[in-house]
């Protein structure tokens, strides 16, 4: 029986009637139930690409045309965390693995898995022409392998076969990362001599690392004993069960939880969810556990940026524990993981993954008199949640009917016109603070797929991409996409929206049209004023703004539903009522909105 | 009086105001919620609080109700924050005031229950 067939791999496949090696190399694909391969076409991988198309009937894997290496594998970023499995990126050798490298290197710190095929051609007396030779490396990985957790280069079929099941495993086995597999040209084009001979190895999952039992035991002692402890979570929760499990957590001692954001970790509409106040409470707490937060360091300490001086921003004798997976993945070069931050009790272990044991420790751990004592401490949390929410809510009004449009409108306009859908807020650039937090401020995220966070490199290109990808996972699960799109980032990558109007993915894109790179506006202008030369400079080198982009115009080109420029707030509410529509019918919109800076 | 003319006065303000003529700044009324807009608007304050003074992610509100001007002098030429300080080079007490007149200016906001999209935030999606 052929992996094709079946879609999977229970057992080890015997691949009897592929006919020549890039067929086989689509069985594997398939055992692995990879859906799509997200990429740019390129002759190192013509073999695989035919193979993709005619053979595999172009589903299961579906291959996604993208206008860019980039865009294909940031596709595949967002894919991962709308739908929590892999997809694959098949890049063109030497010089489509240079245009991946950005987007590969914001998933690195993102922690997630891609699996990056790669076109190349070892053998030199195979190599067609100078193309060939340009296109074409010793070690093709190289400049890549100090952000992706392995690679490799086989050089038979079931070398191949073995190394992408194996990759395939070690990516997805948390700290989740990217993987890179050579698909040698020669072996893609090779006809089979014996085909009985070879077979897809089988796809054993691992169970996920947990926190040392007796170390969560004492971490759970002193959470249960702390009279101000705070939870802090940034790239936690993964599924509902996680998200369920972090409530119930911070429940058991009514602990506050701050969310950093690079995923939705806690309802935002729940008390105890303290994002808004969490400096405040960094400071007073006597306890800080810290769950898959990668810079802890900068959590509990505040560096001014313009004296380059830090100071603590916890009280000198707080308890300080952290679990999560970071002492347990690190590379030298890249300086992802942060600062080194002297802790209390260090568990190593994936987050999500110790939870439940963590929760059971806790609830252990507790006296029904220690019980009564800390539901005291909840009031306080609800009576400040609700004056957060309400002061936020005035402060949106403030400048409403402004023109530019302020971020506040322009979210919650769009808010309004997808909160009785099952939405998804997939991408928000490389920070949601470019919008002023306005949705984790106001909007209901009360499920962990309502948003995806932001592109953790910070590498920009990130969010379109990264968004239609993320949308074409939603779109098998009923979700409603939606995009708040910055306007520096869509010029690296608008080739994305083709994407997406070629192949149907339904995606409401709001641009947040503020015509500057925003953040480097306001950095220019902070150094133009300590060097007493003033900021009427500042905007060389940062604005977008002569001529303006009509970022409409450009979606229509592409063949995209778009509306605007809307420089008048008033006419905002019924271009998005009238781009939802079209995103429920299954096509791609984009509303352009002239907005403020921030 | 001082004189208005700061290096941001200089280089902004007098290009871009055909209403404001060089005369009617010599008569030197007082603070000008006018020229106070303009400046405000060139000199780097709306980036991080926003055309009116709504505020942002990058920088606190300032209107309606704003500080009066002695404070926003005094804490816009030296602060312990991540903010630029502005040095009476860049901007000169007189320019701080018309600032601190436009903001004055600025009316208060409608209430956020008179917005229907501010109204009912809380409610559930699917």
């Amino acid at each position: 029986m052929l992996a094709a067939d079946v879609g999977s791999a229970a057992t080890d496949v015997n691949t009897a009637s592929a006919g020549c090696g890039s067929d086989f190399m689509l069985d594997v694909i398939k055992s692995l139930q990879i859906d799509y391969v997200f990429s740019n076409p390129g002759s190192s991988f013509l073999g695989l690409h035919e193979s993709i198309v005619n053979y595999g009937a172009n589903k299961a894997p579906e291959y996604i045309t993208c206008m860019h290496e980039e865009s294909a594998v940031a596709m595949a970023n967002g894919y991962y965390k709308a739908v929590g499995r892999p997809a694959a990126t098949i890049c063109h050798s030497t010089v489509g693995l240079q245009h991946a490298a950005m987007a590969l290197y914001n998933a690195w710190c993102d922690r997630v898995p891609i699996i990056n095929i790669l076109g190349n051609t070892l053998d030199l007396t195979k190599r067609t022409g100078a193309n060939d030779w340009r296109h074409s490396a010793q070690d093709p990985m190289a400049m890549v392998r100090d952000f992706i957790k392995w690679d490799d280069q086989p050089t038979t079929l079931q070398g191949f076969a073995e190394s992408l099941v194996h990759g395939y495993k070690i990516a997805c086995t948390p700290p989740m990362e990217p993987v890179a597999i050579v698909a040698d040209s020669e072996l893609q084009e090779f006809e089979i001599a014996d085909r009985s001979a070879l077979t897809i190895p089988r796809y054993t999952p691992s169970v996920p690392p947990v926190g040392d039992p007796g170390a969560v035991r004492e971490a759970a002692r002193l959470l249960a004993a702390a009279e101000r402890p705070v939870i802090l979570v940034d790239r936690l929760v993964r599924s509902a069960e996680g998200m369920q499990k972090l409530v119930a957590l911070a429940e058991s001692v009514n602990a506050p939880v701050i969310d950093l954001g690079s995923r939705q970790n806690m309802p935002t509409a729940h008390p105890l969810c303290q994002t808004a106040d969490g400096r405040s409470l960094i400071g007073q707490a006597d306890l800080i556990l810290g769950l898959e937060v990668t810079d802890f360091w900068g959590q509990i300490n505040q560096f001014n940026r313009i004296t380059k001086v830090s100071r603590a921003a916890a009280d000198p004798a707080v308890r300080l524990i952290t679990i999560g997976l970071n002492d347990v993945y690190l590379k030298s070069n890249y300086q992802d993981f942060q600062r080194y931050a002297p802790v209390d009790i260090s568990i190593s272990g994936d987050g999500e993954a110790t939870l439940p044991s963590l929760l059971e420790a806790v609830n252990f751990a507790l006296t029904n008199k220690r019980r009564s004592v800390l539901e005291a401490r909840g009031a306080s949390f609800r009576d400040m949640h609700r004056q957060a929410f309400e002061a936020a809510r005035q402060a949106a009004a403030v400048g409403w009917d402004a023109s530019p449009v302020s971020t506040a409108r322009m979210c919650m306009e769009l808010w309004n016109a997808i909160r009785n859908e099952d939405w998804s807020l997939v991408s928000v650039g490389a920070s949601e603070a470019f919008v002023s937090n306005w949705p984790h401020r106001l909007w209901n995220f009360d499920r962990h797929y309502r948003y995806l966070g932001y592109g953790a490199g910070g590498g920009v290109g990130y969010g379109l991409p990264a968004a239609v990808g993320a949308a074409l996972a939603n779109k098998a699960l009923g979700r409603l996409s939606v995009n708040i799109q910055c306007d520096g980032d869509f010029m690296y990558a608008n080739g994305a929206l083709w994407t997406a109007a070629h192949h149907r993915i339904p995606l409401l894109t709001v641009m947040h049209n503020n015509r500057a790179y925003g953040q480097e506006t306001m950095l220019i202008q902070s150094l133009s004023n300590r060097r007493n030369r003033g900021m009427t400079r500042a905007n060389i080198g940062t604005e977008i703004d002569d001529p303006p982009i009509n970022y409409a115009k450009l979606a229509e080109g592409m063949g995209v539903w778009s509306a605007g420029p809307i420089i008048d707030p008033a006419d905002l509410a019924p271009a998005l009522r009238r781009a939802v529509e079209v995103v429920r019918q299954g096509q791609p919109a984009l509303v352009d909105v002239v907005t403020q800076t921030r | 009086m001082k004189h208005r003319n700061s290096k941001i006065f200089a280089c902004l303000l007098l290009p871009l105001t055909a209403t404001l003529t060089a005369s009617a700044i010599a008569a030197d009324p007082g603070p000008s919620a006018d020229r106070g807009k303009i400046l405000y608007l060139t000199a780097g304050c709306k980036h991080c609080h926003g055309t009116v003074g709504q505020g942002s992610a990058a920088g606190r509100r300032l209107a309606p109700k704003p500080l009066p001007a002695a404070a926003i002098t005094q804490f816009i030429r030296a602060n312990g924050t991540n903010m630029p300080a502005y040095s009476e080079v860049l901007l000169n007490d007189a320019a701080v005031a018309d600032i601190a007149a436009y903001l004055g200016s600025i009316p208060p906001s409608a209430p956020a229950d008179s917005i229907p999209a501010l109204r009912d935030p809380t409610k559930q999606g699917k």
